[in-house]
């Protein structure tokens, strides 16, 4: 016993230190193969299975800004899908006063990335100091907030948008796929990877992580951790428009629920892929999203009423398996 | 020689508890000065109070400008970089990116720094892809001291280098902060539990007692004091 408990330390920071566990890349690399030989086998299976690559992009677009926003300041923000329907309700808007689509998609990025730091700084940042439950509090209430604000400008009806993608639809091996999937698996895609690079090969990016991880030696070697946590906030609204924006052209309306059910599938994205890992983020968002595609076309008792709860079933499931999802940390400190 | 630090009758506390009851001491530019004293008496804190890690009141001025009202970020943009007690480094991080965070204040490229500070350190050279968690005790140590080189600092705020080290390793850390402050003026304030090795280093110093400031002068008079020598030195 005395030796086992010598090794698990060991263990723990091995993957501690960002090394993928390799049961995990088995699995994911049977999943993959899974869904090539059905794709190649079914056109139906295939045409699920990009659906679900775009929608599960999206989820995962949304889980990583919740992952961004709990590794910056440790609080689950809530109110991350309302943020971004919100955004979204902003790009239609300025669609409505004349812009076009993609000049209204970056300027609302740079509407919500303000947006998300303004929050941080003028709600989030006062009640930190006291709780993280009282952040946590301050999100639900933002939640609440958005909820109604939207309602009020907006109204609660359908607004529809044009479609960034247009309707033409692909034929791939014999195999139609819609322009708007492999559109909405690209945006997603490029913005994951910019806000990557950006973590990965900067300067502001390796003080945003420096901060995250130890804010008081951050400070010590002159980061300006305040400011840091705020730009991940905006920088998580960011991915949060991306992903309401994309989320709304398959849904093919706008209204006010637009990213209730989302927030819930990203929700499982995050914990599965581990709260605290950005990639396990992408990758349990383009799990659930695929998976809840097949399940629903393949296991007769699950209609497509039962999506958001098969999501919350793989959230608990998660959370009583392992707590710290695929590529998660679990808190590891050598002493 | 001008006073790079002076502290005036800076107190400081957590919460309730007070560790600092006025103190005041001065840091001539180019100089090492240690402080010594026992476990709980304020040595640590006098770092932190002008690091800016803990609340603090009274008058902190360096090099002309007052530090009492500042956060630890400013503080370390104005030039000044602590190395706190233990491990400092970020052990999610590899070993270049510590670097760079050392260099995180100045603008531009760090590549004159780095080299710089491989030439004092020639292993981290190899080492730079390396999770700074995986290296030892010891190679952490250095690398938390090699980080505040690159930030080139005027003033090196060291919090108990020796902890936890080998001997062997303990003498190289010394020569090389002597190095520095011979060959390009650093300014040092030392906090060291071993009171020989400091005294060496060091040209003056002060012995704090319950976060007041008990004695205080050149190392050759620490050394000859008969109170030091008991105390500190054991001899």
């Amino acid at each position: 016993m005395a030796t086992l408990e010598s090794f698990r330390p060991r263990l723990r920071d091995r993957a501690a230190l960002g090394g993928v566990v390799p049961p995990v890349s088995l699995l994911l690399v049977a999943g993959a193969a899974g869904l090539l030989v059905g794709s190649l086998r079914s056109e139906v299976f295939a045409q699920l299975t990009v659906q679900g690559l775009a929608l599960g992009a999206v989820y995962g677009g949304l889980a990583l800004a919740l992952v961004l926003v709990y590794r910056a300041t440790h609080v689950v923000n809530f109110a991350q899908g309302e943020l971004a329907m919100a955004t979204t309700y902003v790009a239609y808007q300025l669609i409505h006063w004349g812009l076009s689509y993609w000049e209204a998609f970056f300027a609302t990025l740079a509407i919500a990335f303000v947006l998300g730091l303004v929050l941080e700084v003028a709600l989030v940042r006062p009640v930190q100091h006291r709780s993280v439950i009282a952040a946590v509090i301050v999100t639900v209430g933002l939640f609440i907030l958005i909820d109604g604000v939207v309602n009020w400008i907006w109204g609660g009806d359908f607004k529809y948008m044009q479609s960034p993608f247009g309707t033409k639809v692909y034929s791939v091996g014999g195999v139609s796929i819609a322009r708007l999937y492999p559109g909405m698996l690209g945006v997603v895609v490029i913005s994951v990877l910019l806000v990557w690079a950006l973590f990965r090969f900067t300067k502001l990016g390796l003080g945003m992580r420096a901060a995250a991880l130890r804010p008081a030696e951050s400070a010590l070697v002159g980061v300006r951790v305040d400011w840091m946590l705020a730009i991940g906030w905006g920088l998580a609204a960011v991915l949060g428009a991306v992903a309401g924006l994309m989320a709304e052209p398959s849904q093919f309306v706008l209204e006010p629920t637009l990213m209730q059910p989302i927030l819930v599938y990203a929700f499982a994205a995050a914990v599965l892929g581990g709260l605290d890992s950005p990639a396990g983020a992408v990758v349990g968002g383009l799990a659930i999203g695929v998976s809840l595609n097949l399940v629903v076309q393949y296991v007769p008792s699950i209609s497509s009423e039962l999506q958001a709860p098969f999501a919350f079933a793989v959230l608990v499931a998660v959370l009583l398996l392992k707590p710290s999802g695929l590529f998660g940390h679990r808190e590891v400190r050598r002493v | 020689m001008t006073a790079l630090l002076e502290l005036e009758d800076v107190e400081a506390r957590y919460g309730p508890v007070h560790a600092l009851h006025g103190i005041s001491l001065a840091v001539e530019e180019g100089s090492i000065v240690a402080v010594l004293g026992p476990n709980g008496a304020g040595k640590t804190t006098t770092l932190r109070a002008v690091s800016g890690t803990v609340r603090r009141s009274g008058r902190i001025v360096f090099a002309g400008r007052q530090l009492d009202r500042l956060g630890p970020d400013a503080v370390a943009r104005l030039g000044i970089a602590h190395v706190p007690e233990g491990r400092g480094t970020f052990a999610e991080l590899t070993v270049w990116e510590n670097l760079r965070l050392g260099g995180y204040t100045r603008r531009g490229s760090i590549q004159p720094e780095l080299e710089r500070v491989f030439s004092y350190f020639p292993w981290l050279a190899d080492r730079r892809r390396q999770q700074a968690g995986t290296l030892s005790g010891g190679e952490q140590q250095m690398l938390a001291l090699a980080r505040a080189f690159v930030h080139r600092p005027r003033l090196l705020l060291l919090d108990e280098p020796s902890l936890g080290l080998a001997p062997v390793l303990v003498a190289e850390l010394f020569r090389i902060v002597r190095e520095l402050n011979e060959r390009e003026g650093l300014t040092v304030l030392v906090v060291e539990q071993n009171a020989h090795l400091a005294l060496q280093a060091a040209q003056s110093g002060y012995v704090l007692e319950a976060g007041r400031v008990a004695l205080s002068g050149t190392s050759a008079e620490l050394r000859a004091d008969d109170s030091v020598r008991r105390s500190y030195l054991g001899y």
